[in-house]
């Protein structure tokens, strides 16, 4: 499979100009991806500029350390999927299995963590809908609303992440004769993708103060 | 290996980030905090993009792909702000 990937295709002068136009696609892609996540980010940003000191109060309740040790799993994640891909370039793919394994690891381990997390919300009555105890129906309301949004859909981001990474292992593998790393190296950028815009929902939703 | 290095220094610079934006939050620094918060989330995203995603060794068409992103955010966050932050002034 992976030769098929690698190997020179009719529509393309030469194999660099075909990588290039690789990468280029999956970029223009993941720009896209900016720009979901960036019309929730601008709600947040509008009701923070709107309702300050309920801004702050809703971000004072989030679990502040459990988002931080998302951060630090989901930031080792991608430095894992950055030396997977050295090591497909390198020829090594037993070394890029293993790394894949362990970027995989990680990435559960953050939705794990995730979930735990809502299970807690649900506890502390901050669910809008399903235990609503402590939301009074303002913007406390809505900042949960944009909350349970933002992360669900960066937790959806992160098992497609998930699932890509698992297709380098099984059934694509991890590109032995790739040299360029066109799979895996597009594999990689959307899982950076999916860290960059953690990295930013991180301050938004668990720092406000 | 040099390659190696640098992702593993890369790793290192972004969990200090991370440590230092927690630190941020806890400190006295009243409105400034979200400018400090987010100084540091680009910080991080520089990092990413520029060692984890090779941004430093691709070639220019690449590297106006990823530019556009930010050129349509800033676009939908100017206009937004222009509208939201405009609002409620004595006419």
């Amino acid at each position: 499979m992976m030769g098929e990937v690698g190997r020179l295709q009719p529509q393309f002068p030469t194999l660099a100009r075909q990588r290039e136009a690789d990468h280029f696609g999956m970029l223009i892609f993941l720009t896209t991806e900016v720009l979901i996540f960036g019309g929730l980010f601008a709600a947040l940003f509008v009701l923070r500029a709107e309702h300050g000191a309920e801004y702050v109060k809703s971000s004072k309740a989030m679990h502040l350390w459990l988002g931080g040790l998302n951060t630090a799993v989901l930031l080792t994640s991608s430095a894992v999927v950055a030396l997977m891909v050295e090591a497909v370039k390198a020829g090594g793919a037993r070394l890029a299995k293993w790394l894949l394994s362990g970027a995989i690891a990680l990435g559960l381990m953050f939705l794990a963590i995730k979930f735990t997390e809502y299970g807690l919300e649900y506890r502390d009555g901050l669910v809008p809908h399903l235990s609503p105890r402590n939301l009074h129906g303002g913007p406390d309301t809505l900042f949960m609303d944009l909350y349970f949004a933002a992360t669900g859909l960066h937790a959806l981001h992160v098992t497609a992440g998930l699932a890509l990474l698992a297709s380098l292992i099984w059934p694509f593998g991890a590109a032995p004769r790739d040299s360029s790393a066109v799979l895996a190296g597009n594999a990689a950028l959307y899982w950076h993708l999916v860290d960059v815009i953690w990295v930013f929902l991180y301050p938004t939703l668990y720092l406000a103060r | 290996m040099k390659a190696v290095r640098t992702i593993l220094l890369a790793w290192a610079a972004l969990l200090a980030l991370l440590a230092l934006t927690v630190a941020a939050s806890f400190a006295p620094l009243g409105r400034v905090l979200p400018y400090v918060s987010y100084g540091i989330a680009i910080a991080k995203t520089a990092i990413v993009a520029w060692i984890f995603m090779d941004l430093r060794k691709r070639d220019g068409l690449q590297r106006i792909a990823v530019g556009a992103g930010v050129v349509w955010l800033a676009i939908l966050f100017v206009l937004m702000f222009g509208d939201i932050l405009t609002r409620g002034w004595p006419s």
